[in-house]
Order: C-alpha cells, then structure tokens, then sequence
C-alpha cells in the first residue's frame, strides 16, 4: 500500500508543479487581466500546499516518524504566515516572486526531510529566522536613500570579510569557505556577494568615467582574486561575471565587456594549467566514467541518479540520492530529479528561469541608475549561481561546487538567498508605490 | 476598492511592457509622461539590461535543452554501468523479465518459489552461456547490457496497481534480443571441444546472430560452480568473441590487401613469383608446409594464402598509410558496439619498424592481435559496401502483453573503407571460396565470401589456430557475416571452414 501511494505520487508531484511552472509563465502573458492573473497567483498558493501535504504524506508513509507530522504543520505555518505577511504590509509585493521564493523553499524542505531529517529541521529553523529578518528588508530598502553613500564600507567590509575567510577558514571539499564560529558554520561568502553588489552599483553610480571604471574594477578585481587563493572557483567566477555585467551596463560599453570576458578566458586557461584541482575538474566533466574511482566519482553518481531516475523519477524513497556525495548542497538537484523526476527537475530550472526574467525585468523598470544596478547585479548574480550549479550537477559544465540558491541545504546559503529575493521585492515595492504616486498625480492634475 | 485597482492596472502594465518586450521602443514609449526622478545620464534606455536577459535567458534554454537530451539519449551509457547500484533495488519490486531469442524463443526466465526466492532459468544451458551470460555474482551478457530493462515493469497499469496492493511483484518486461537459435545451436555444438569462438552479425544492422564463447559454463548454475569459476586456471567466464586477442594469421591479409588496393590504383599489375620462402635482409618467410604457388597476381595471392606474395606486398606499403588505414578500420581504439565487456584490436608497427617486422604483421603474425567481433565487423564492413553498422544484441523490450516498450534501432559508425574498395574485396573474398582455401563453402544455394587463417601462437610450427572470416549472400539479399576461431585445431581450411559450413547451413535453413 505505501509502495502504491509512493507510485501515484510520483505522477501527482509532477503534476502539481507543472501547473505551477506553466502559472508562472501564464501570469506573464501580455494583455492578462488583473482578475486573472490574481487568481493564478491563487492557484500558484494552492498548488504550493498541495505539493507540501502530498511529498510528506508519502514521506510519513514511509519513514512512520512522528516527527515527520510536527515538521509539516510547522512549515505549513510557515508558509501561510510568509504568504500573509507580505500580502498584508506589502500589497504592491511581487506575488510571483513570493510564492516562486516560498515554492523553492517548499521543494528544498522536502528533499532535505527525505535526505536527512536533522538536516531538514535545522534548514527550517533557519528559514523561519530568516524570514523574520528578511521582512524588514522591503521597507529598509524602500526607506533609507543613504545606501548609496556607504561605497567604501561596502568596499572594505567585503574585502575584510573575504581576506580573513582565506586565512582562517576550515577547508571544506578542497575549498576555504567556512568560519567557525562556536558551534555555528558561517559563509561569510555568501553574504559579501551581496555587499559586493551594493558596492558595485554604488561606485559605477557615482561615475563612469574612465579613472574611476579603473578604481571599481581594481576593487573588484582584488575580490575575485582572494576567492581564487580560496579555491572557491564557483564563488570567483559568480563575483566576475555579476561585475562584467554591471559594468558593461553602467557604462554601456560593449568594449569593457569583451576585455572582461578576454580577461576572463585568459584567467581560465591559466588556472587550468596552473591549479591540479582545476584540471580534474575539467577531466570529470570531459569523461566522468574514466575517472569514477576519484576525480569523478560525484558526477557519476550524480548522473547514474538522474539517468535511473528518468523521466518520471523512482519516487520518493526509492533511488540511492545519499550515494551521491554533498548530495545535500551542491548536488541537491540530482537527488531531485532522481526521485520526484526529470520532469519535476525541468520544471525547476523553469521556475527558477521564471524567477530570473522576474529580477531583470525589475532591473529594467527601475529608473534610478543605482537601483537598476542593484537589481541587475543581484540578477546576474542569481542566475550566474543556479547556471552554475545545475549545469554542474548535469555534467553541462564543469562542477564548480556552489549550491542552488533556496534549496540547497546551508543556513549562510538560504539566509543570503533570501535577503536577495528580499531586497528585489524592495525594489519592486519602490517601483510600485512611485508608480502609485504618479497615477494619483496625473489624477489631481486632470481634475 | 479604486486603489487596488489601480495597483493591479500598474501591475499588469509592468508584464506588459518589460517583460514581453524588452526592446528600446517600447521602454521609451513607457517612460513617457513618468514622473521625473534622479535621470541617469539623460537618455535611458535598456539594451544592455536586454542584452544580459536574452545572453542568460539563451543560456538557461541551451542547459535545459543539455538536460533533456541527456536523460532521453546519453543517461543509458551511465545507467547500465556497474558502479550504478541504484538498479538492484528495483528487484524488490519487480520480477526480473524474460529474454528471448528474435523469434521468441525463452533463453531465460524467472520463477518465484513458494519460499519467495526467484530462481533464473536458461533453458539453453550453457549454448547461450557468453550471449545471454549470468545475473548473480555480477553480471554478464544481455543479463548485463539489458538489465534496466529487464527490471522495467510495463504490464497493464490496472493490473501493476492490483499487484501492488496485494503486495505482489509485478513482472518485468522482456528483453528481446537479435540471437537466431538454430545458428547459435549448429555454432555451439561445431565448436565440439575446441576452446575459441564464433560471432555472426547481420552486416546491414550489426544485429549480433550468434555469439558463442569457449569453454563456457552452464548459467544455471553459475552461483554453485562460481568459486571454480573464478580459480586461478578457469577462463570459462571470458567472452573469447568480445575480449579474446588472437593474432589474425591470414585473415589479416584482408587488411594488408585493403591497404595495398588504397595506395595502388594499379593493383591489377601486381605480381609475384612464389618459390615457397621468400628472404629479405637476413629474414624469411615460408608458405604454409613450404608450398611454391609460382606466378601470381594479387587475387591469385590472396586466394592462395601466399605468404611470401604478401610479405613482399607488406614491404611495397607506405608504412605510414599503412598504420593510418588499421586505424581506420578500429585498431588500437574501443569498437563502436553497444555490447559491453569489448577488448580493443591491437597493431604495433610503427613507421621505424624494421622489414622482418613489416613482413611478419603483413601477414598477421607479429605482435598484431585482433577479437573475432572485430573481424566479423570488419567483414561485415565489406558486406556493407564499406559502411559499418554497430553491432548490438537488444533488438526491443517489451511488456508481458508484447507491446514494444523500447525499441533498439540499427546505427552506422560510417563507412571505413570505401565502396570501391570493398567491391574490389568482395571479388577478393569471393576467389579464395571458389578456387582458394575455403572452396568447400562454394554452393548453389548462397554465396560465400572469405578468408581463411593458420595462425601460429607459439614457436611450435605444427600449434595453430584455425581461423575463417568471411560473409554470406543468399538470392533474397539475406546476409550474414562471420567469425570463427578453433584455438590449436590446425588449419583454417581443416576445421574453421567446415564449422563455418555447418553455420552457413543453420542460418540459410
């Protein structure tokens, strides 16, 4: 009976998140009416929970944990009070990028629950934390118009924060990326992408001239090579290209970008010749089953998952994902796709596609030049990072080790992913409520 | 009431015009009339914001496209591997299917005891041994290559979801494979107690007919003998079709004369006045039991088997085209085949070879060693017109009602030598059956192109192995080609040929 609800489950699950995928490109439709594209939004909710009480029905099925049964209602909770709270202090929110954030949260709780409980438990603690910081974050960035003025703090604060992660960080997988703290872990990477951002958008503002372009790319530049020394390659590249396209923006000059992405290839050739680790990489890529006793051992396993799994995914329980190795960060994808299926998998890089267009789309309506740029970097940023790690786990690209922002399991990873997604809806409250006061303008004026 | 409006108006206005249109025009045309904030730079307008959405977008959509194209065609190269263990826990669920010969024949299939354990019959014993192979202790075989398969259960969904209630193990799908019963039948038993191999493939698919290995073993009971199986002396679990090294004898001539037929368009000018040996700085070759042939041209040469004619022919080559030409037709390089557990040909001349080297692998002695699969392509190959189809032994998997779940189609590697030249081989093979070494496969009823071998293995003379590699045509355009290898039965003609009959036979029943 339980292998039978596992069955159906498997098709239910695709199902529900199809629906959901297709809402997310349907509520973007040119010429939608507001009525409707509300009740898609609506549905999207709906579908949300319905994928929540289904997954852990079958979880509950299987591992009969009463745990189990606490976790769901607290996390069904979670999300009506997440929903809530940005429905009620910030009706002008994005609802699409609400329930896509509560949606990828969704699915990383319930493979990390299938993966490993504890894992799961922690994940949410840390959720609900952030959710609890996060919520200010739209007002902040809505508010204080001193942002813009920090530079050098953003500038020092990350190269600090970067510097001492190099020195006196544990290594981990071959990279430096983590400071312990006491019992706590913490990436102060993950945050400083964001510092690194505000930075950017803040000195490419100011001017864009071509002395201070020098000045900005010196900084950043000096940001990219600590992560080097790091071996935290993913992290290097995620900061290089998020500032190439900031600049080429700002200056809107496609010179600065083609010297960037010269620059870029040269530096990869180079450290292809000059770090072992980076050329194992690329043997694991080129033929994963050549090397799978080392160097590819991870890439297979993680293709043998996505391969058994198929289409429709073996089911919840029944793959291997825990053969896969970091299955819970890097390599949450292949687990995914393994056990709830290749077309749930697909329907995820769509959701976060959707969640990309969403940010860029906000970078564009911006209209001042440190808040597009914001918005772009943030944008790049993202997209830079789930490219890199699905493209990894799928053997698209060389693994890089970087974690799928939202879902991966990671307390510095989901708090920074959320502050991202926060301060775009910020920019999006901003955007809205300016528009308002316009439209009310316009109005008085007519009378 | 009216604000919220409003809002939504604004909202949709932001789908409308960003996101759908990301070009300059329609931005300008939305910033009309907006209010005046803080203007960047005077005009503003967002091509470059364009440029990185459509540069990450194309990205997204090229990875998306990456990870369709990998689950649909590449994910089966990593699913069937070994290091996959994921596949072993399909068992609890599923009823390990049957696999069946192209015409339906049971070459295995599984009980359930009534104590619950499953019990893997091959009714064909050990004739089937290497082709069918084992699934316990490991894997082999179409057991191997279809194991995914055979763990699959696609029976009619009402009845899977009756069977699951009830707790019950749903039968897997068959696996049906492309082997031809009475071919493999008249090879196994031919073989007699010779140790060697036989392979036969349909030239036009690469469709694997028959594929028999010796000394084999009864996979009935693999489980009971497997400690024997695996001792120090045993070589009874090594598939000598797929991963046997022999050296070629004369069969390599094929290749010699292949490369001798590419670099001379005169070929037909050729000729060669054999006195039974043949010197040539300090070095001397024999014909076999030292025969004379006299005067020959190339086809008399190679009908006749003539070592020394070939020698000398080995000696005229470019060598450097010569070692390109093998590397071409797959020496030294992994045979393209969806069968697994394959061993690699090998050639070592290199252009400082010396001549007594040149004249020994010209007429596949040296350190040349070849698979009988790697023939039978080869010769499938000339069959072929020069195109070779890779070989592979699933024809389709089905669900217990026989509706084809997955369907296995034939796939060309392209072509590895050249229709003309093939042409030319064909007249070649096609000479040694009518007035050379294999004249007792000449008959009415099809015909039969080849090229017999005596390869010696070690320094005694008289140890050889008896090789034929050659095709068949019928009046229907129905074809087959072959490679036999007796280990240490003597001549080509004397027992390679007559097995090779015997198969013919089978096969043209």
């Amino acid at each position: 009976m339980v292998h039978l609800l596992v069955e159906i489950s498997r098709f239910t699950l695709i199902i529900f998140f199809a629906i959901y995928t297709y809402d997310c490109f349907a509520a973007l439709k040119p010429k939608i009416s507001a009525k409707r594209q509300r009740r898609i939004y609506r549905r999207q909710t709906a579908l949300l929970f319905m994928i929540l009480f289904n997954a852990y029905a079958v979880i509950l099925a299987v591992t009969m944990d009463i745990r189990i049964l606490l976790l769901f209602a607290a996390e069904i909770v979670f999300f009506a009070v997440t929903i809530g709270v940005y429905q009620f202090f910030y009706p002008n929110a994005s609802r699409s990028l609400v329930n896509n954030m509560c949606m990828l949260l969704a699915i990383g709780f319930i493979i990390l629950t299938r993966l490993d409980l504890d894992k799961a438990i922690k994940q949410f603690i840390i959720a609900c934390a952030a959710v609890v910081i996060t919520c200010f974050i739209p007002v902040i960035v809505a508010k204080l118009k001193g942002l813009q003025r920090l530079t050098w703090v953003y500038a020092v604060v990350g190269l600090a924060g970067l510097a001492i992660v190099a020195v006196a960080a544990t290594p981990e997988y071959g990279a430096n990326l983590s400071l312990k703290i006491g019992p706590l872990s913490i990436q102060p990477s993950e945050f400083i992408k964001i510092i690194f951002v505000l930075f950017c958008s803040s000195m490419l503002t100011i001017s864009t001239e071509f002395k201070h372009v020098v000045k900005t790319t010196v900084i950043a530049a000096l940001h990219v090579l600590i992560l080097v020394a790091s071996k935290d390659l993913g992290g290097a590249l995620i900061f290089l290209v998020t500032y190439l396209a900031m600049l080429y923006v700002a200056t809107r000059q496609p010179g600065y970008l083609f010297l960037g992405i010269a620059a870029g290839v040269v530096a990869a050739i180079a450290a292809y010749f000059m770090f072992a680790h980076v050329r194992t990489r690329v043997i694991a890529w080129k033929d994963p089953l050549s090397v799978i006793d080392d160097a590819g051992y991870q890439v297979c396993q993680s293709l043998f998952a996505i391969g058994t799994g198929g289409w429709f995914g073996s089911g919840l329980y029944q793959g291997m994902p825990n053969k896969i190795p970091v299955v819970s960060k890097d390599f949450i994808f292949a687990a995914i796709s393994e056990e709830m299926g290749g077309v749930f998998a697909l329907c995820l890089i769509f959701v976060c596609i959707s969640c990309l267009l969403m940010f860029f789309n906000i970078a564009m309506q911006m209209k001042d030049m440190f808040y597009k740029l914001i918005a772009l970097g943030l944008a790049t940023m993202y997209g830079t990072q789930v490219f890199l790690t699905l493209g990894g786990v799928i053997k698209f690209i060389p693994s890089t080790g970087v974690t799928l922002p939202l879902v991966s399991y990671g307390g510095s990873s989901l708090l920074a992913s959320m502050i991202l997604f926060a301060i775009i809806q910020g920019l999006y409250v901003l955007h809205m409520n300016e528009g308002e006061m316009h439209e009310s303008i316009k109005k008085k004026k007519r009378k | 009431m009216k604000a919220s409006k409003r809002k939504n108006e604004n909202n949709k206005k932001l789908y409308d015009i960003s996101m759908m249109d990301l070009d300059d025009a329609s931005y300008e045309k939305s910033r009309k009339g907006q209010g005046k904030r803080k203007q960047v730079a005077g005009k503003s307008n967002n091509r470059e914001f364009a440029v990185i959405t459509y540069f990450f977008l194309a990205l997204f959509i090229c990875m998306a496209g990456y990870f369709i194209y990998f689950i649909t065609v590449r994910s089966e190269d990593f699913i069937n591997n070994s290091y996959n263990a994921r596949l072993s826990t399909l068992s609890n669920y599923v009823t390990r299917g049957r696999i069946l010969s192209a015409d339906g024949e049971v070459l295995a299939q599984s009980f359930t005891l009534e104590d619950g354990t499953e019990i893997r019959e091959y009714p064909y014993g050990a004739t089937f041994a290497h082709a069918v192979g084992y699934s316990v202790n490991g894997m082999a075989g179409v057991e191997l290559d279809g194991n995914f398969n055979l763990l699959r259960s696609n029976s009619f969904i009402l009845e899977r979801v009756i069977k699951e209630i009830k707790g019950e193990k749903n039968q897997g799908d068959d696996v049906v494979t492309t082997l031809d019963v009475p071919l493999q039948q008249a090879a196994y038993q031919g073989m007699g107690q010779y140790n060697g191999a036989v392979i036969a493939l349909e030239p036009s698919t690469g469709k694997v007919l028959a594929m028999v290995s010796k000394p084999d073993y009864d996979p009935n009971t693999v489980a009971a003998d497997w400690d024997q199986l695996i001792s120090g002396d045993s070589t009874a679990l090594l598939n000598r079709a797929t991963q046997g090294l022999y050296p070629p004898g004369s069969t390599f001539k094929i290749v010699t004369a292949l490369s001798y037929l590419e670099q001379n368009e005169n070929y037909g000018s050729y000729t060669f006045d054999c006195s039974g040996s043949y010197e040539v700085s300090g070095y001397e070759i024999h014909c076999y039991h030292n025969k004379a042939h006299g005067q020959e041209n190339l086809l008399q040469a190679f009908g006749n088997s003539c070592n020394n004619a070939f020698a000398n022919v080995g000696l005229l080559l470019n060598p450097k085209k010569y070692i390109s030409l093998t590397d071409q037709l797959l020496f030294n390089q992994p045979l393209p085949t969806k069968l697994s557990n394959v061993k690699s040909s090998s050639f070592t001349l290199t252009e400082n070879s010396s001549s007594a080297e040149i004249m020994q692998t010209a007429i596949g002695q040296g350190n040349t060693l070849v698979t009988p699969l790697h023939m039978a392509m080869i010769a499938g190959a000339v069959a072929n017109g020069g195109e070779l189809m890779e070989p592979y032994m699933i024809d389709h998997s089905q669900n217990d009602q026989q509706e084809v779940v997955k369907q296995f189609y034939p796939e060309s590697y392209g072509t590895i030598m050249s229709s003309d030249e093939a042409a030319v081989m064909e007249e070649f093979m096609r000479y040694v059956v009518t007035d050379g070494t294999a004249s007792a496969l000449n008959t009415d009823r099809y015909t039969v192109y080849g090229k017999t071998g005596t390869a010696e293995y070690n320094s005694n003379k008289n140890d050889n192995h008896s090789w034929f590699v050659g095709y068949a045509r019928d009046a229907y355009g129905k074809e087959i080609a072959i490679a036999i290898i007796m280990e240490g039965a003597g001549s080509g003609s004397s027992h390679a040929v007559p097995l090779a009959k015997k198969c013919l036979e089978a096969y043209y029943r």
